[in-house]
């Protein structure tokens, strides 16, 4: 019975197929409808929602403290650069001046976010194509930073660590040689994954050419980062507008010729380096100091101030209880992502809460122009260019 | 007349005529050995691959299986494996073809086992007078006879895909058919100046001839004599085996695989056919290439090279060609691990391309050109 059916959808040429959103390579949440004609792919429709979690609405009830939290699951595997950018966004409405400390605490967790980002785009996109062996190597370098990403807030994953005007907690005393350590093993697993990938004839086959987009269309579909970077366009928030301290540090912009897949895993592969680099200027540099605003409006006061006396006291209740509060008007404001520019565009009514918060997730363009990137390839480019592409659902679908 | 003349005249009538029961006996045990042999190294090979891609990958494997508290570094996990393969649901699709879903998993492990039948395991054994080959059966033809059963697997893997009414099944049978038969071809091209260098198309033929040594201490292997050979028959029989790098067929992240469909012991054959696979491929790497049970420079005679010689006992002997053949096949057995945990996967039209535009005429040439020198010499 079946073996009829199937023999007349191969004689129409054509067969549609369902790839997710329960397919391993579609990471669970993404839903494309291929026409195929044998492993080609003729046609793709991308259906994304399926981890609508309503991210922006729940802001609207939330003080800005509260947000932060919820900012960690936007992209879940660089948590730091999502809080990073969504306080920064409020500061900068706020007006608020950081301390040096802060500001460098900042860079260091933005950047071993970003690595703990490229690490895992990359290993998923190894194990996807049948190299599993990478894969371990670099989830026990991500490991590692997870582990100082942990000594410094105290979650692994969802470290809720930066507040408006400040950060929760200091660096631990011994943050700094544990960090350093941490990047001479990932550097080890590196060149491991190295030698095993990168002049694999199998690997480079799989890669090179497929997924392919154009310098033009690239722009025009509004791709950024990692992407961007690997059709040889250099755009990267930190150079162009440089927010923090990240002028400060002596660091490049990697950019590949190509657009494809190899191009991209190239990109990653040095961006992860150079941010190994800026993590090692920053903590030669990094001054001591206070590590919040001194300013009772933004963030809570020292413990005695709180004891001791009356403003420290209300403003420490103030603060619990309706959190800080933006001057009425709106804001864009973005940091460098790992996949790209990350926005926050926040508009205020002058309360404690947000009116609307709008997220501009890298990788939303990316995952539009998907259709593009895979026709006309086969049905196991698809699995190479999705995870080149490196859509996290968090922030795609909020 | 006592008892013992009679006992004697026994002996003396089994030894010399040999009637159909001793056969019968001597046929059983050999089939005892090999199959106990080849299902064990196949069980161990699941937990052992586990634990192997394990070292390679910075991790512990599977440890926790326990009987009586006793882990045995986790070789019980063969026993929780199979006990949670029986009890898993069975399931089929209510649009599967009901016969030929379920014969799929036996098609493709059934030819498979057949297939050890025909290899020569040992040389021969020699206990009170009686002599007994370690072959179930001899055919001078063993070689074709191989390839012809082992071809017939594929028809488990192209099955399974096509009646599961599951159309990335499909896809996976269609890949199957591509890939496989296109890789039988080449790997029997591979083999035949294999058959020419030592003229015998029975495998106890080749592996007597490679008893022999070239210009007296380097052994006649099939390695030295067919370098090429060896190396396109390896490619072939990794695809053969559908495991990583060419494990399109199953292409887990890609199209699931052709067994998408089915569920617990079914899913069960198929696996377990690969691993026995796995040990048919490294037992006819080891006889085509390796000298099979041959050890080196160790004759009836003992060890001999050059005027010096070693006498040694018949059943040490015996021993050390079963353990030759054995540590043969578990070495290669291991290979196909280390393989399938380094590489990524081909792309299915990449090893088609490798299959016609390269590795087809490098063994065409090969037979050529052995063809040539076998005649001329």
């Amino acid at each position: 019975m079946s073996l009829e059916n199937n023999i007349t959808k191969l004689e129409d040429g054509r067969l549609v197929l369902n790839m997710g959103p329960s397919h391993p390579a579609m990471h669970g949440i993404v839903r494309i409808i291929l026409t195929v004609e044998g492993e080609r792919v003729v046609n793709s429709e991308v259906e994304i929602g399926y981890l609508h979690r309503g991210f922006e609405k729940t802001c609207e009830n939330s003080n800005y403290n509260q947000i932060i939290p919820y900012t960690d699951r936007l992209n879940y595997v660089s948590p730091f650069i999502n809080e990073v950018g969504f306080v920064m966004a409020v500061e900068k409405m706020m007006g608020v001046e950081l301390p040096e400390r802060a500001k460098y605490i900042r860079v260091i967790m933005s950047e071993i976010s970003r690595m703990t980002d490229h690490l895992t785009c990359i290993a998923a996109n190894a194990m996807e194509l049948g190299a599993f062996t990478p894969y371990f190597y670099l989830i026990n370098a991500r490991e590692l930073l997870y582990q100082s990403g942990d000594m410094a807030s105290g979650g692994r994953v969802t470290p809720n660590y930066f507040r408006i005007g400040g950060t929760s907690f200091d660096l631990t005393p011994d943050f700094i040689e544990f960090t350093k350590n941490a990047l001479k093993k990932v550097d080890s697993y590196l060149s491991d994954t190295r030698k095993l990938l990168e002049r694999n004839r199998i690997f480079y086959d799989r890669l090179k050419d497929t997924g392919k987009i154009t310098r033009e269309d690239a722009v025009s579909y509004g791709f950024t980062g990692p992407l961007i970077r690997s059709v040889g366009i250099d755009y990267d928030v930190r150079k162009y507008s440089p927010y923090l301290v990240y002028d400060r540090f002596d660091f490049e912009i990697p950019v590949a010729d190509g657009g494809d897949n190899y191009a991209r895993f190239l990109v990653r592969m040095e961006e992860i380096n150079q941010s190994r680099k800026i993590i090692e200027q920053a903590l030669l540099q990094l001054p001591d100091g206070p590590i919040d605003v001194d300013d009772y409006s933004v963030r809570l006061p020292q413990k005695d101030e709180v004891y001791g006396s009356i403003e420290g006291l209300i403003s420490h209740f103030k603060l619990t209880f309706e959190g800080p509060k933006t001057p009425k008007g709106e804001i864009y404001f973005a940091v460098e992502g790992a996949n790209g520019e990350l926005g926050y565009y926040i508009v205020s009514d002058g309360t404690h809460k947000p009116w609307r918060v709008k997220v501009r997730p890298p990788c939303f363009p990316v995952t539009g122009a998907l259709p593009r990137l895979i026709n006309g390839g086969y049905i196991a480019d698809i699995v190479a260019t999705f995870g080149q592409i490196n859509m996290i659902g968090g922030e795609l679908e909020r | 007349m006592s008892l013992d003349i009679i006992k004697s005249d026994l002996i003396q009538y089994f030894i010399i005529y040999k009637p159909q029961i001793f056969y019968l006996i001597e046929t059983f045990v050999k089939i005892g050995i090999l199959y106990g042999a080849v299902m064990t190294l196949a069980g161990v090979l699941t937990v052992g691959e586990r634990k192997l891609s394990a070292l390679m990958q910075d991790r512990v494997g599977p440890n926790r299986a326990y009987i009586l508290g006793f882990t045995l570094w986790g070789l019980f996990h063969v026993v929780a494996d199979g006990i949670k393969m029986i009890m898993k649901e069975d399931f089929m699709p209510k649009n599967a073809n009901k016969i030929l879903f379920t014969l799929a998993p036996i098609i493709s492990l059934v030819p498979i086992l057949f297939v050890f039948a025909f290899i020569p395991f040992g040389n021969y054994i020699n206990i009170f007078g009686y002599t007994a080959r370690f072959e179930i059966i001899d055919s001078n033809l063993s070689v074709f006879l191989i390839f012809a059963f082992s071809s017939l697997a594929v028809y488990g893997a192209f099955l399974a895909g096509f009646t599961s009414g599951n159309n990335w099944g499909l896809l996976g049978s269609i890949r199957a058919q591509a890939q496989m038969i296109s890789y039988e071809v080449v790997m029997v091209l591979s083999i035949l100046p294999v058959i020419m260098i030592y003229s015998s198309p029975s495998l106890s033929g080749i592996i007597s001839a490679q008893g022999e040594n070239i210009s007296g201490f380097v052994p006649k292997w099939g390695i030295i004599l067919q370098p090429l050979s060896f190396l396109i028959f390896f490619t072939a029989a990794l695809v053969e085996s559908k495991r990583a790098p060419f494990d399109v067929v199953e292409g887990e992240s890609e199209i699931i695989g052709y067994f998408v469909e089915h569920s617990s012991m079914r899913f069960a054959g198929f696996m377990f056919g690969e691993y026995i696979e796995i040990v048919l491929f490294s037992m006819l790497i080891s006889i085509f290439f390796f000298g099979g049970w041959q050890v080196p420079y160790l004759s009836d005679s003992g060890f001999t090279l050059g005027n010096i010689s070693i006498p040694v006992n018949h059943y040490i002997k015996v021993i050390l060609e079963l353990l030759s053949i054995s540590v043969k096949t578990v070495v290669f057995s291991c290979i196909f691990i280390f393989i399938r945990w380094t590489l990524p996967r081909f792309r299915y039209d990449h090893i088609t391309k490798l299959c016609w535009k390269y590795l087809m005429p490098i063994s065409v040439l090969n037979l050529v050109v052995t063809a040539f020198f076998v005649r001329a010499f």
